[in-house]
């Protein structure tokens, strides 16, 4: 069971629901997709972890081979490559590793080199996998980092999953809810938390994802984001009410359901309400 | 024109409200919004007329003619993207499809051509001679760093004359953030005081300096974790960052948003705080000497 917490807002809690729910779940896997920014690793603080460095793959071009014909620069709808005074140049951070420079070079002349963009930790806390990827700085896209972590928990069919999305609604959103039997959309009351709200739904609709609201940072009085999910007919699975002591174990980067009883019940629920949406929904959609 | 750009690394720290309260308080006559998978700063710019939009163009996605196609497999199998699906006929995914052109050049038949696909729109609102530039990505598309430096791009030539641009930015560190980065003159980080707050604000300054661009810090709801706060302001005087304030958490500023106000539009404690970090931020913007400094 593949869990998605996605929200197109960042800061609406997507780290604090898809922490918690996986330290509830007892044993349980938690993948951290917000490549760019991962978080979780600092609320699990995993232990006996190891590193894997992730690289794609760029041209390299043999100097004494290339001719100075161009194709490659012509192929490349990317801008990657250029011939400047009389030496091919491979930007590498625009190079989306299509091979097609090597594949059309008449003389050989372009090879593939292996360049490392990031890396995938893999820990255990209390009986949870925690695997993370993270991106390096200043590299452009952390996609081939999500599709090695979605690959390997690919075979994991019994341990339930939680999969921390990165915020937005672009390409790496929709990479991450690739393999997601079910999403968690988290919504902050806030005019911006429901316009966002919004984009993350048409998201989980396009792609005929099952899903489900959690109402975050609740107050009492008027909640836009409720008000939204009910003109729209969207389940609301579960409300985590504004709270200082909440705010307070997480900003600190704790996980609220290992320190207190009553957080502790908040997410079972949720965590039982979340599963049997998704039992009911592989009973109706199989 | 200077540039100021506003990131956080993390999400919902307050760059869209910052931002917001930074144009209202420098009346400037250029803005826009870099955050296009999830724009949000036309909800507080109160425009007063309808945008300008034309679409925009990304990169080409591949179509295959079934009438052409002889299955021969070569652009399954030349595709890295795994772009391509076989059921009874081969047929292109266009989420997945990054437009190389691989597919195209190595079919024998020409049954593949790249075709223009729209990967979002670009509005520019022009209201009482100020100019919004700003963008709505297509869901699921990857193309957002070119339509950032598109609403960039549209925001400039707009505004020749202005003095002053505020950008909005978006969360991370990746493609929309650093095309986001090209060209400004200086960022603003809004830090939030959590751990995760912290982490991601050492990764932003870590992308800003990779591309050379000068950043100053500030901390919002900083009263919401005093000791995170001061661990913040310790970072940045280690490494010689320009700390320029503190704004306090306050339900006041949820309330104009929500109104679609920005906080300096109302009387409240944030709207105050921002005000302050308003002038240190812009003193060190057009201050030359510090410029020349930090590079």
């Amino acid at each position: 069971m593949k869990i998605a917490v996605l929200s197109g807002k960042g800061g609406t809690g997507k780290t604090l629901v898809s922490v918690n729910l996986a330290a509830a779940a007892e044993e349980s896997v938690y993948l951290d997709c917000d490549v760019e920014e991962p978080n979780g690793h600092l609320f699990f603080k995993p232990g006996n972890f190891y590193e894997e460095e992730i690289s794609i793959k760029i041209p390299a071009a043999d100097e004494k081979l290339c001719s100075g014909c161009r194709t490659c620069v012509n192929f490349c709808k990317f801008n990657a490559l250029a011939f400047i005074k009389d030496r091919l140049i491979v930007f590498d951070e625009v190079c989306h590793s299509c091979g097609g420079c090597i594949l059309f070079c008449p003389e050989r002349a372009l090879n593939e080199k292996e360049k490392t963009i990031g890396k995938i930790q893999k820990g255990i806390s209390g009986q949870v996998t925690v695997n993370t990827g993270i991106l390096n700085t200043g590299e452009a896209s952390g996609i081939p980092i999500i599709k090695k972590l979605l690959d390997e928990n690919r075979t994991n069919k019994e341990i339930i999953s939680f999969i921390d999305c990165p915020p937005g609604s672009a390409c790496i959103v929709m990479e991450s809810i690739k393999d997601a039997d079910y999403c968690i959309l988290i919504a902050e009351p806030t005019l911006f938390g429901v316009h966002n709200l919004n984009m993350v739904y048409e998201l989980v609709k396009l792609f005929h994802k099952p899903y489900g609201v959690v109402l975050n940072k609740c107050q009492d009085g008027e909640n836009p984001a409720e008000r939204f999910c009910n003109e729209k007919g969207i389940r609301i699975l579960g409300r985590i009410p504004f709270d200082n002591e909440l705010g307070t174990l997480n900003s600190n980067a704790k996980i609220a359901v290992r320190e207190n009883e009553k957080y502790r019940t908040v997410f079972l629920s949720l965590l039982e309400t979340v599963k049997k949406e998704v039992r009911h929904e592989a009973a109706v959609n199989p | 024109m200077k540039q100021l750009l506003i990131l956080s690394g993390k999400g919902g720290t307050g760059k869209t409200t910052i931002a917001g309260a930074f144009i209202k308080l420098s009346a400037a006559k250029a803005y826009a919004d870099c955050d296009v998978d999830a724009p949000n700063l036309h909800l507080i710019m109160d425009q007063n007329s309808e945008p300008g939009r034309r679409d925009f163009y990304g990169l080409p996605k591949a179509e295959i003619n079934r009438e052409l196609c002889i299955k021969c497999d070569r652009c399954i199998q030349n595709c890295r993207f795994e772009a391509i699906l076989m059921n009874e006929e081969y047929l292109i995914d266009a989420f997945t499809c990054e437009g190389c052109g691989v597919c195209e050049a190595v079919c024998p038949v020409g049954a593949v051509a790249l075709k223009p696909a729209a990967a979002g729109e670009l509005m520019l609102y022009l209201d009482e001679g100020k100019i919004f530039s700003t963008a709505q990505l297509k869901m699921g598309s990857g193309t957002s760093g070119m339509l950032v430096t598109e609403v960039k791009k549209q925001m400039r030539s707009a505004a020749e004359d202005a003095e002053l641009a505020i950008i909005d930015g978006s969360p991370g560190i990746g493609c929309p953030v650093i095309a986001s980065l090209s060209g400004v003159d200086m960022v603003l980080i809004v830090a939030e005081p959590s751990i995760s707050g912290i982490s991601d604000m050492q990764r932003i300054i870590k992308t800003a300096e990779v591309f050379r661009t000068k950043a100053a810090v500030c901390i919002n709801k900083y009263d919401t974790n005093p000791a995170n706060s001061e661990m913040i302001e310790k970072l940045c005087r280690a490494g010689n960052l320009p700390f320029v304030g503190r704004i306090p958490f306050d339900p006041e500023a949820v309330k104009a948003i929500n109104d679609g106000l920005t906080v300096v539009d109302v009387d409240c404690p944030s709207g105050i705080a921002v005000r302050e970090v308003f002038n240190k931020t812009i003193k060190l913007l057009f201050d030359a000497s510090t410029i020349a400094a930090d590079i």
